[in-house]
This record gives structure tokens, sequence and C-alpha cells, in this order.
């Protein structure tokens, strides 16, 4: 079976996640990105690219972050965005996913950005689109349940090589609840495939999906060892539905043994950069005084999301 | 009408035959194996040569979907599906809507049935009313009604207390009780097994240990209460070795696999394909081979369908969302065949698993041999033929299958019940 | 065809232009060959403003056909385009249209107060209504297609126009 983000001539026809994308696709996102960060400082904030075509943001899962980068991307790249909060919408009333999908085909949707609470929903609106031989509409996937967040894991390469250039030579630590996210998914599968030595990642047993190992990680409990002389720390966040229960006994706790204070980054490398997704829960996750410090490279991330994310949206819509 | 099927390989496990034999049927029985009966004459005769020919095959778990769920599936749509798959008596699960829990509901599923003079049907009553694990149900005056054996289906007893009550009451009168081994709280919101791929794919999983933990709890009880138990769908190698320890400490315990869990595991959901969405999931590589060398040594008891016909609009949603279950009546043959290929089994010891074993875990003594005497329910197949599976040849309304564009051996030519030609492939 | 010496084409190109700008005019030169040309120009000529240059990946008219190019190496405009003096650069000019393409971008920028273009060649074969300000040579005949012109440059720097046939 081909891989169904990849046309036949082996082009990015969909970016649905990055486990399996070859290296070349990731770094030519990553170049393409670069010119892209300049658009912001002209005076008409604006490329011709996506003239005429129509971005549908499809939105089954809130997330008005997620939504307005990609929102903003789009809009710098000329296309018209419509924003469909799916999840108080159409789906309540009984229609399907796919029933939703090919209204919008019928308004001529050109890309449909989809955000879905359940992993591989992207993949069944790719493998819908090929079946009904719509292959000139692209997906891209801005996170599904806990399987991937493509552009996440991009923009995060995008600030690593942003701020250390290179990739064989680091170490990088992921923080925080792995099991349920789908942005540590797409940065241990970007991390490995750029060729960074040594990806860690560091949790509770709770927190940390089945065989973890596998996937090309070395696994750590506790922070002290496992930031030690790393260059790069990327925390995750702690969903509130998580912090209490049977996987954590409570946010406090979980801030003693893993929170991101300064005392415990000060075991990394002294230019250790500091990453988080967001949205941060502060005293949580990462405790302010890091989150504003001077190793923080959060709003950047944010910046250069923007970039990549118009860098995705043009190589789709020129591919064919 | 008698018929005469001649010049076919003849293979019954129950009798241990494996020949060259004709077989001759009047009066809905069989009435001579090898050679005619004194004053037989043919009305019919069958070609068999070059084709295998078995006791119609026996289907330890068949959802025909009715009463309640229609539109997924008829008892119509379902008895062809079982006519081409050579299929000629079917167990059928309690999990209608509503739910096989009283002999009323049981005679109308037995009397539709026959009235449709298709595959026999052998309701599996539910253990406890609206299988939801509190009081028990009317098993005798169910089991007077038609049913077989008793079964939780894909619902399990949160209260251990009524679980052992459940098996005790089964056990005062010898009632074999089914039960499918997931603990549901290890098992809660998993779609797929726990391991290397649900965590790259971040599909919620279900650990081994569900099976286990469950395993362990059934077959403790049944020890203890000396109730029959038939574990259903099993999964893993580690679950069949708790089977066997509990064999040798005089549990009677028997147990089953589907036919797709022969070849399939968790690497096979690929690009989140939902066919195969299954529950128990497909498991490592490690456990297939391990469930395909059991079910090939009769550690396994017996290969069943798990039959579930599934609508396209619960099929066509995210993996998680989708509605597990794949639609088997017409694969169970080729799929035991292709699996018989693989482990070099010979076909006597295969067609056992899907007739005589399953026939005996069932109390089914009319079906699944072809002594004389006995009803004439015959499936003839063609070992050679190679089908491709699609949707437009399967006749289950369910099209929902994981082996949709592949090719597969052996083709069902005749199905004959009680001596009537129900099937003739064109 | 024998071309003519490309160093002795810069020459022309730069004694064309002399008369015509100021210290104040800026060079804008599309990648590749264009930037190439134009730090020669922005040299001869002693132009103060920082040099600009344009990668038209962004801006191109054959995107929808073509798809984008596969390592666009952004553009650099490093002084105030409003008001300002420009001379687009480039190595050919052919059908006119990556001279469209910069003349967009160029104007996403600001509004110039005049906007000039040099070229070293002009092999015809236009199909935009665009024309050259400075051109070093233009060809007798266009040149046919799937004959290119393209510059190069070598490790010491020289720049040379070569014949491709595709």
């Amino acid at each position: 079976m081909r891989n169904p983000q990849l046309n036949q001539h082996g082009e990015l026809q969909h970016l649905l996640t990055l486990d399996g994308l070859p290296r070349a696709i990731i770094t030519q996102i990553l170049d393409t990105a670069a010119p892209f960060t300049e658009v912001a400082e002209r005076e008409v904030k604006k490329l011709p690219l996506l003239r005429g075509k129509s971005v549908f943001n499809l939105f089954f899962e809130n997330s008005t972050r997620t939504r307005t980068t990609f929102e903003i991307a789009a809009k710098r790249l000329s296309a018209d965005v419509i924003n469909l909060n799916v999840a108080t919408s159409s789906t309540k009333k009984g229609e399907t996913l796919l029933d939703t999908v090919d209204n919008l085909c019928a308004m001529q949707a050109d890309m449909f950005v989809v955000r879905h609470e359940s992993s591989g929903a992207p993949y069944l609106i790719a493998q819908h689109l090929q079946n009904t031989g719509r292959d000139h509409i692209h997906v891209v996937n801005a996170g599904d349940g806990r399987h991937a967040h493509p552009t996440q894991g991009l923009l995060d390469m995008y600030t690593i090589r942003h701020y250390k250039q290179e990739f064989h030579n680091l170490t990088v630590a992921i923080v925080g609840d792995v099991l349920h996210s789908r942005v540590a998914r797409s940065q241990i599968a970007a991390l490995t495939t750029l060729g960074v030595p040594e990806v860690r990642v560091i949790a509770p047993k709770t927190l940390l999906p089945t065989d973890v190992d596998k996937m090309g990680v070395q696994v750590f409990h506790s922070m002290e060892e496992g930031l030690k002389g790393v260059d790069v720390v990327m925390m995750l966040r702690l969903q509130n539905e998580r912090m209490n229960g049977a996987l954590l006994p409570s946010p406090q706790e979980f801030f003693k043994v893993w929170g991101l204070t300064a005392e415990k980054l000060a075991l990394a490398k002294p230019d250790a950069i500091v990453m988080h997704p967001g949205p941060m829960n502060r005293g949580v996750e990462i405790d302010s005084a890091v989150a504003d410090g001077g190793q923080a490279v959060i709003l950047p991330q944010v910046t250069f999301g923007i970039a990549v994310r118009m860098a995705v949206m043009s190589m789709l819509g020129g591919s064919h | 009408m008698n018929i005469h099927i001649q010049n076919g390989r003849l293979i019954d496990p129950a009798n241990k035959i494996d020949a060259q034999h004709d077989l001759f049927i009047a009066d809905g029985k069989i009435v001579g194996v090898g050679n005619a009966p004194a004053g037989f004459n043919a009305g019919r005769t069958i070609d068999a040569s070059g084709l295998v020919v078995v006791p119609g095959l026996i289907d330890l778990a068949a959802r025909l979907r009715e009463p309640g769920y229609e539109y997924k599936a008829t008892l119509e749509s379902e008895m062809e599906a079982a006519m081409a798959g050579g299929v000629t008596s079917l167990a059928i699960p309690p999990d209608t809507d509503p739910v096989l829990d009283e002999p009323g509901l049981v005679e109308m599923l037995c009397y539709r049935a026959k009235k449709l003079n298709r595959a026999h049907v052998y309701p599996i009553g539910a253990l406890t009313i609206g299988l939801k694990g509190e009081q028990l149900s009317e098993m005798a005056e169910l089991v007077e009604a038609g049913c077989v054996a008793f079964s939780q289906a894909n619902t399990p007893i949160l209260d251990t207390r009524v679980l052992g009550r459940a098996m005790q009451y089964a056990a005062t009168f010898g009632f074999r009780v089914w039960l499918q081994p997931l603990d549901p709280y290890l098992a809660r919101g998993g779609v797929a097994h726990d391991g290397e791929v649900a965590s790259r794919m971040g599909l919620p999983a279900i650990p081994t240990s569900a099976e286990i933990v469950a395993l362990f709890t059934y077959l403790r009880l049944a020890r203890q209460t000396g109730a029959k138990l038939h574990i259903t769908r099993l999964s893993s190698a580690e679950g069949l070795d708790l089977i066997e320890q509990a064999r040798k400490d005089g549990v009677d315990v028997t147990c089953d696999v589907a036919a797709h869990y022969l070849h399939l595991c968790d690497m096979d959901i690929g690009y989140f394909n939902p066919h195969c969405h299954v529950i128990p999931p497909f498991r490592s590589q490690r456990d297939r081979l391990a469930l395909a060398k059991a079910a090939a040594e009769g550690r396994i008891n017996a290969i069943c369908s798990d039959h579930t016909p599934v609508d396209d609009d619960a099929k066509q949603t995210p993996f998680s969302e989708s509605e597990p279950g794949t639609t088997g009546l017409e694969l169970l043959l080729p799929l035991t065949l292709k699996w018989a290929q693989e482990h070099r089994l010979p076909l006597l010891d295969a067609i056992g698993r899907i007739t005589s074993d399953a026939a005996r875990i069932a109390g089914i003594a009319k079906g699944g041999h072809l002594s004389v005497g006995t009803r004439a329910d015959v499936c003839i197949f063609d070992p050679d033929a190679h089908q491709l599976i699609n949707r437009g040849m399967l006749r289950s309304q369910g099209k929902n299958t994981p082996f949709l564009g592949l090719e597969l051996p052996g083709q069902v030519r005749f199905t004959l019940v009680e001596g009537s030609l129900m099937y003739e492939a064109a | 065809m024998p071309l003519p010496d490309t160093e002795q084409l810069i020459a022309t190109l730069a004694d064309a232009m002399r008369p015509r700008v100021t210290p104040d005019t800026c060079l804008v030169g599309i990648h590749t060959g264009g930037v190439w040309l134009a730090e020669r120009l922005h040299a001869l000529l002693g132009l103060s403003p920082p040099l600009g240059s344009i990668d038209v990946s962004f801006y191109r008219d054959d995107y929808a056909a073509k798809g984008l190019h596969p390592q666009p190496r952004g553009s650099r405009i490093p002084f105030d385009v409003a008001g300002a003096h420009i001379v687009i650069v480039d190595d050919v000019l052919y059908t006119g249209r990556t001279t469209r393409a910069a003349l967009n971008e160029l104007f996403d920028y600001g509004r110039p107060s005049r906007v000039d273009l040099a070229v070293l060649i002009d092999r015809g074969g236009r199909e935009l209504p665009i024309s050259a300000s400075f051109c070093a040579l233009t060809l007798p005949a266009p040149l046919p297609t799937g004959q290119n012109l393209q510059l190069e440059r070598d490790d010491s720097g020289a720049l040379t126009l070569r014949l491709i046939h595709a």
C-alpha cells in the first residue's frame, strides 16, 4: 500500500504524520519555511500562492490557538479561509464525518486542515478523497487523537535548527505526558528521522506508551538523570483531565518531580533551549521563571509555526 | 430427491475418513458412504471429480443481526452468505436487540430460520437478563426453546459473584458457559493491541493482561463450580498457556479462535484500516503464530468466523469510532484452508476444526459428520480454485473484511442442507 | 552561435547604466544569475544602498501548474522601497514572466518612485509587454525554445554565459 501522504511521484500530497515521512521531505519543508519567515516584515504581508483557493479549517475538536495559526498562514498565502467548528454543528445532527467532507467538497474546497479527537481521522478523509477521485484536494493534519501533530513537530524542528544549526550532535529530552501526546509522537518521529543521536523521554511510567523505547528513544523517569547534558528540553502540556486520578496523584506532585524549574534546567547544557507547544500550565509542567527565562524559545516557536505552515500549504497547493 | 455425489474426495473428520468415496443421500439423510444402499436410484448425480466433500461447516459464532440490527444484516442475507460459504449450522450469540434472554425470542428466531430453510441455527442464550450481569436468565427454559449454551457475548459480567453463580447454575444442568475473556476495566476505551503499533499510532490500547486477568477469574470459577467452560475468541499466546494449565488441573475447558486471527496481527492495521478493528484486538505476530500452531495441534479446539456484519456507516469512521467486527461466513473455509496450507496441516485435521470439533463444543449431534443415518448437511468445494475477495462477491450484507482485494484458496461449489441442494456456484 | 565575452557584456551594461543612475539607486538581483550580475554592477557603479535580491518562487505564475520551486531562497530587500529608484537586474530576458513576478513582489514591499530593468542579454520570445531599460546584447533573432542561456559562476567568481540545449 502506498504511503497515503505521498503522490505517485513521491511528492507530498497530504501531510498526515511525520512517522515514515522521508528525511528529504522534512528537510525540504524546513528549507521552504525559511524564506516565509521574512514575509511578516513586508508592508504587504501576503504572498499570492494560494490566491483563489479555499482552505477549510475543519476542527472537530476545539483549539483556537492552532486554528488561528493555520488561518494566518493560509491568509498570508492569499487563500480564502473558512473556519468550521464541527464539534458544535453537523456531527451532532447525525451527519457522518465523510458527509461533512462531501458537503465541503461540493463547496469547492481545495484544502482541509483537520483537527480531530480520534487518531487516524485525517487518513480516513484522505482515503475518501482518493476513492472519490478528488486527488486535487489536500489534507493537513492539525492534530488527530494521540497520533500526530505534524506541523507542530515540524515547527519544533525548525526552531531547533534555528538555534542549534545541526541535528547530528544533539541530545534532546521530551518531558511529560508522552502517552497521550500527539506532539511527542511527531517530535520523536522527526528527531529520529533527522538523525538526532540521542532522544530521551522523561515521564512517570503511567504517562509513557507501551514499548516507547522501540520508537528509538531512551527512557528516563527522573529529571535529574534525564536532563543531564541535553541541548534541547521539549516540555509537553499536561491536560487537566490527567492531573488527578489514576495516572497521577496531583498536579503538585507532578510539578515537584517532573516540573521544569531553573534548578533542574541547570543540569542541561548551559546553552540548552527550552520549548513548549503551548498553552503552558505554569506551575504544573513548567515554572514561570523558566517559561519567561532567557533559555525559553516558546514565543519564537509560535512565529516559526506560521512560516512552517505556510511552507506546508504552499508545497501541497502546488503538488499534483 | 435422492442424490449421488460421485468421484469426490470425501473428508469426514469425525469418522477419520479421507478417501475417494461416493456419498448417497435419500430423504434428507446420508444413506451410504462408498457403496450405494440396495435399490438406490439417484434423482440427481453431482460430479465431484477434483472436489472435496465434507460435512456442512459449523460456525460457533455467527451474528445474523436479527432482531434489532436489520440495517446491518438480515436473516435472509446472512443465510445466503452461509450457504455460499458452505456453512450449514450456526451458533448465534445472544447480543441481538432485544438480547436472547427469553424463550419466546429464541423460539421466534428458530422459527424464522426454519422458515427460510437454510442453515440450522443454534442460539446461545444470554447468561444473564439483558446481558446486564445482574440476574440469571431462565436457562432450563431457554434450552427447551433451543439454546445450546449460554454466554455474555462481548459484554462481561462486572460482578464476579454473579458470574460465579451463573456458572454454578449452568453447571447444575451441565450447560456449557461460553465466555469472552476480556477484563472490562483493562480494556476500557481500547481499540488495538497494547504494543509498539498502537503506541506509534496513538490508538488507545487493550493490554494482553485484559485477557489474562479475565481468564484467571473464569478458570478459577470454573474449577470451583465445576462448570463446563468454553473460551471464545482467544487472542494471545499467554492466554493459551493458562487454558492448558487449567486443563491439566482438571477444568473442562474448550476454546476457539476466529479464522482471521490466524492470519492477521496488529501490524496489519496499516494506515488505520477500520476493517482491522476487532475485539479482542489482533495481537502481536508472536501471538498470531502461537494461535495458528495451537489450532493446528488441536489445543485450540475449533475455528469460527465470528461473523459480524457491520454497515458501511459504522465502519467508515475514524478507527477508534468504528464498530468492531468483520464479516466472515463466506471466509471461514478459505481462511481455514489458507491456514492449513501455511502449516502443512492435513485437510482432515483442518476441516475437523470447522466441523466435528465445533459440533462437539456446541453439542450438535446431528451435524459435523457424514455417518450413515445422519442429517445430510454437505459442503462440496474446489480446493484448487482461488477467489478474489471483493464487495461484489460477498452475499453477506456486511462487506466489512480486511481481506477485501486479496485472493484466498478454496471455492464452495455445492451446499446441501438436509439433503436439499441449497447452493450451487455459477 | 558564438557568444560574446561575458565580462565584456557586463562592462557594456555598466556603461549603459552609468549616466542614468545616482549613488542612491538600489539594485535588486533576481536569483540566481541576476544576483551575481547585480553584485558586479553594484561594485562597478559604486552604489551606496545595500544590494537587494529576489527569489520569485512565491510569485511565479506557473505555480499552479508546476508547484513550488523545491528550494526557494527567499527575498532580501535591505532598503526602504517606498520612493526609491530601483533597477531590477537579471541575466537573461526571455518571456518577461520572471520580471512580472519580480515587479509584483517588489510592490509588496512598498511603492518605488521608478523601476528599471537591466539585463545582460535579451533572447527574444516575449510573452508579456515588458522590455529592458538597459541591455548589453539583443540577439538578432529569437533563440529557439528548447535552447537556454544561463549565467554560470566559477570558483574564482568569473561569470560566463552558456548556451544549453535542453
